[in-house]
């Protein structure tokens, strides 16, 4: 009964706050729709016994990605309404949800046409942070390596490309005086 | 009663409203906000399909998805802010450089 009514409270919530986010003409709003969206999501989470998901939802997407658009941000323009010129909603959005449908159609089918048997079942008690743990450190060690060097690279390629000549406005000067300061 | 299908439709809407995003929006960084929607969207559904199936790889997948989607806004945010730099603006027409 409450699962349920959490449920549809949390769907609708989703729903409604990803659509502001879609929709709404200032980037503002759209980032704190978007930052209100994802702790709606870690609510899935928690519903789904996923508690270790839900905690990493609320830290990584929330707290560090959605602060990082919040900062970057701050280089740009976030008070001015955006002009958007679309030509046809109609097919957009037809376009859109049948791609979606046909998305869900293909994830879904080989899982109902078949008997799926669990490769690394759920222990009883054992809490979900510790099997998630237990998984990833033996079965996924070296995808998690993997996650971690690339994590490593990008946060040398973001400071790098953020910090490239940062003394001097790049839009007040012409694209062959920026090559030529590169070349010196 | 809550069932799996239940979860798959919401993450079916969350997904059609992130690709309604991607083809409508025209900034940048509207752009990248649809893209997280569609990885939440995706993560969801793994972790619907990990509990009624009783298996963990699912959720070891989604969280492999947010490791993905924090590098990915590391560095598409860099490559914004240096396009911004250049051309005063992150609007999607602006990148037509190569007309051929």
């Amino acid at each position: 009964m409450f699962e349920a009514i959490a449920f549809y409270l949390f769907a609708a919530l989703t729903i409604v706050m990803f659509s502001i986010t879609v929709m709404t003409k200032n980037a503002l709003y759209a980032m704190s729709a978007l930052a209100a969206g994802m702790i709606f999501i870690s609510g899935f989470f928690f519903l789904l016994d996923a508690d270790f998901l839900g905690v990493v939802q609320i830290v990584v997407y929330t707290g560090a990605v959605m602060a990082l658009y919040a900062f970057g941000m701050m280089f740009f323009d976030s008070t001015r309404d955006i002009k958007e010129k679309n030509p046809s909603k109609k097919v957009v959005f037809l376009l859109s949800g049948m791609t979606a449908v046909l998305l869900v159609i293909i994830v879904v089918a080989p899982i109902i046409s078949q008997k799926v048997t669990p490769l690394y079942p759920m222990l009883e008690n054992v809490g979900n942070a510790e099997a998630i743990g237990i998984v990833l450190f033996t079965k996924y060690l070296v995808p998690f390596e993997v996650a971690a060097v690339m994590l490593l690279v990008a946060m040398i390629a973001g400071i790098i490309l953020a910090s490239k000549q940062m003394d001097e406005s790049l839009t007040l000067i012409e694209d062959e005086e920026i090559e030529k300061k590169a070349v010196q | 009663m809550i069932t799996l299908s239940h979860y798959l439709i919401v993450a079916a809407i969350l997904f059609a409203i992130g690709l309604v995003g991607i083809l409508r929006r025209k900034n940048l960084l509207m752009l990248f906000f649809a893209t997280e929607m569609l990885l939440n969207a995706v993560n969801i559904g793994f972790a619907a399909v990990s509990k009624f199936y009783g298996d963990l790889t699912g959720q070891l997948f989604a969280f492999f998805i947010i490791a993905i989607a924090a590098s990915e806004v590391a560095v598409g945010l860099g490559l914004l802010i240096i396009w911004y730099k250049r051309r005063g603006s992150i609007d999607l027409d602006t990148l037509q450089t190569m007309h051929g």
